[in-house]
């Protein structure tokens, strides 16, 4: 089977087409549509220009109209995103060990040479921030202002997590597993990142540790040489540069696990605004979203048959049916789903409107997931702008 | 890229697979990079610049402070409040209120 390259990988280099941004682009900023929202647009090492949330730590965002060109979101384009200042510069995949301990009978201290003694295999996934899109929360909330581009989809190429813990023999005590990276803070107050799953959910078919992304090495912003991959799962949970895996007898209580990452045990996972004292769980699975790749909210067309262009995806029961609708989200008509890359992967899908000149086109576009679950018509709130999963509608002049 | 687009295609619905022969190895030998710093952010100036820059320039740039929407003044007394409680900023007790006066004042809504 051969793919065009279109379909597949997006271009190289100066290929943000100015017309599909979402943002006024100027040579070097963009400004987002929300208060604050200007940001640099720079190169970081390994990377091509992204739109720098923060310089330091490093968080980048991928230009929206990026998304438009493939299925696969290339690695130099990649979402960054680190919390804490201490990050390695070089990383020495030669040396670099991945320690398990804890609750296993057999402690190991595994190489890349061992890794590549275990099987190896492959899958696409779509990695997204708990807080993509949190600049869009209304009323708005204060963390990592991005906006929609906290996502990206790759072919994730590791060994399952599984084998490894298998090797080390899991005791019956175990309850969680714990994965730590090299970045830390300046300051030991300053919690270290490490993050927690289920054991249920971390022997999955799909959680794998990953040495490689669209058949390349990670880029080291990315998580160079290894970084856990939880398909379905909100990024939060995929550490990157992983150098340890501890079994707990007990669930996490580390600070990025009790109090960082939680959503409301609610309807829902929703409350009012300004509510506090409700039950909160931690972030799990990615809610099903559908974007216009090829339209910008706020942008112009040409009247005429239009084509429509766009991705969706879900937390891995994958993508069912897309629907548009250009009448007020009065009546739906499915589009047509384009090739299906996984049930974790971003699903291109397309469709074709007639636009009429005199009054602006509206679209919006709905996916529903073989689970069953849609997109909500409007944004439940929570107190840390997670989960947006909204309709998207986009308004867009005619020339 | 032609071998990840073979292998692709035998993907389908499935989950992780088994890959086919010539897949990616785990890599070897180092990766270095040169991170830009702030690249030439900085705290607006105003009364109280110098305690920010004191105690807020640590562990991210100015940045974290400047995309947020804008936030009131309870609000920028809970960010300060978190730094130090939560993630261990040093921040004096005495220094706390001309950062918060500072921050509300350019940052901030009353
Ligand atoms: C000890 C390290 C440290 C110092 C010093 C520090 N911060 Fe932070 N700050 C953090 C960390 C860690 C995060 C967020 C981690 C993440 O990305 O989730 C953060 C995030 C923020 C955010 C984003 C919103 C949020 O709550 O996550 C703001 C605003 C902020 N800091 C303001 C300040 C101000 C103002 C000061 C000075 C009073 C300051 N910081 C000093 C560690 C620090």
């Amino acid at each position: 089977m051969n793919l065009g390259r279109r379909d597949f990988l997006a271009g190289t280099g100066a290929a943000f087409a100015a017309g599909a941004l979402p943002v006024q682009a100027r040579a070097d900023s963009v400004q987002f549509p929300f208060a604050n929202g200007e940001r640099p647009l720079m190169a970081f090492p390994q990377k091509r220009p992204m739109i720098v949330l923060t310089p330091r730590p490093p968080q980048l965002e991928t230009p929206f109209a990026l998304f438009d060109q493939g299925v696969i979101t290339p690695n130099d384009a990649f979402f960054v995103r680190w919390h804490l200042p201490s990050i390695p510069q070089q990383v020495d995949a030669t040396a670099h060990r991945i320690g398990v301990s804890g609750e296993v009978t057999t402690p190991l201290l595994l190489s890349m040479d061992d890794l590549a003694k275990l099987p190896a295999v492959e899958v696409t996934a779509v990695n997204e921030c708990s807080g993509n899109s949190r600049a869009l929360s209304s009323p708005r909330v204060p963390g990592g202002q991005w906006f929609n581009g906290a996502m990206g989809n790759a072919v994730w190429t590791g060994v399952r997590l599984r084998d490894i813990l298998d090797r080390a023999g899991l005791k019956p005590s175990a309850k969680q597993i714990q994965f730590d990276g090299l970045d830390a803070g300046v300051f030991p107050a300053t919690p270290d990142f490490k993050k927690s799953l289920d054991v249920g959910v971390a022997r999955g078919d799909d959680v794998i540790v990953a040495y490689a992304m669209n058949v390349a090495p990670l880029p080291l912003l990315n998580g160079y040489p290894v970084r856990l991959v939880v398909p379905g799962w909100y990024s939060t949970y995929w550490v990157k540069m992983l150098s340890a895996i501890t079994v707990l007898d007990h669930v996490d209580d580390n600070f990025w696990m009790k109090t960082a990452y939680r959503i409301p045990d609610t309807p829902d996972n929703a409350v009012a605004p300004g509510s506090s004292g409700f039950p909160t769980i931690p972030i799990n699975r990615l809610r099903v979203r559908s974007f216009i790749t090829n339209l910008s909210d706020g942008g112009t067309i040409k009247r005429g048959t239009q084509e429509l262009r766009g991705i969706a995806f879900d937390g891995g029961s994958g993508i069912k049916r897309v629907e548009v609708s250009t009448d007020g989200s009065t009546t739906w008509r499915d589009a047509t789903l384009e090739r299906d890359y996984g049930k974790y992967s971003f699903r291109r899908w397309n469709a074709a409107a007639d636009v009429r000149a005199g009054t602006p086109f509206v679209v919006a576009v709905r996916a529903t997931a073989n689970d069953g679950t849609t997109q909500p018509v409007t944004q439940g709130w929570n107190p840390s702008g997670y989960l947006r999963n909204a309709i998207e509608t986009y308004k867009v002049s005619v020339s | 890229m032609k071998r990840t687009l073979l292998v692709l295609a035998c993907l389908g619905a499935l989950g992780a697979s088994a890959v086919a022969a010539g897949t990616p190895a785990p890599p070897k030998g180092s990766a270095s990079i040169s991170l830009p710093g702030d690249i030439g952010m900085a705290f607006k100036p105003g009364p109280g610049v110098g305690a920010a820059q004191a105690n807020c320039l640590t562990c991210h740039s100015s940045a974290y402070v400047s995309t947020q929407p804008v936030l009131s003044k309870a609000q920028w007394a809970a960010e300060v409040t978190k730094m130090k409680n939560v993630y261990g900023a040093p921040i004096a007790d005495d220094a706390m209120p001309a950062i918060v006066d500072y921050l509300t004042t350019q940052y901030g809504k009353p």
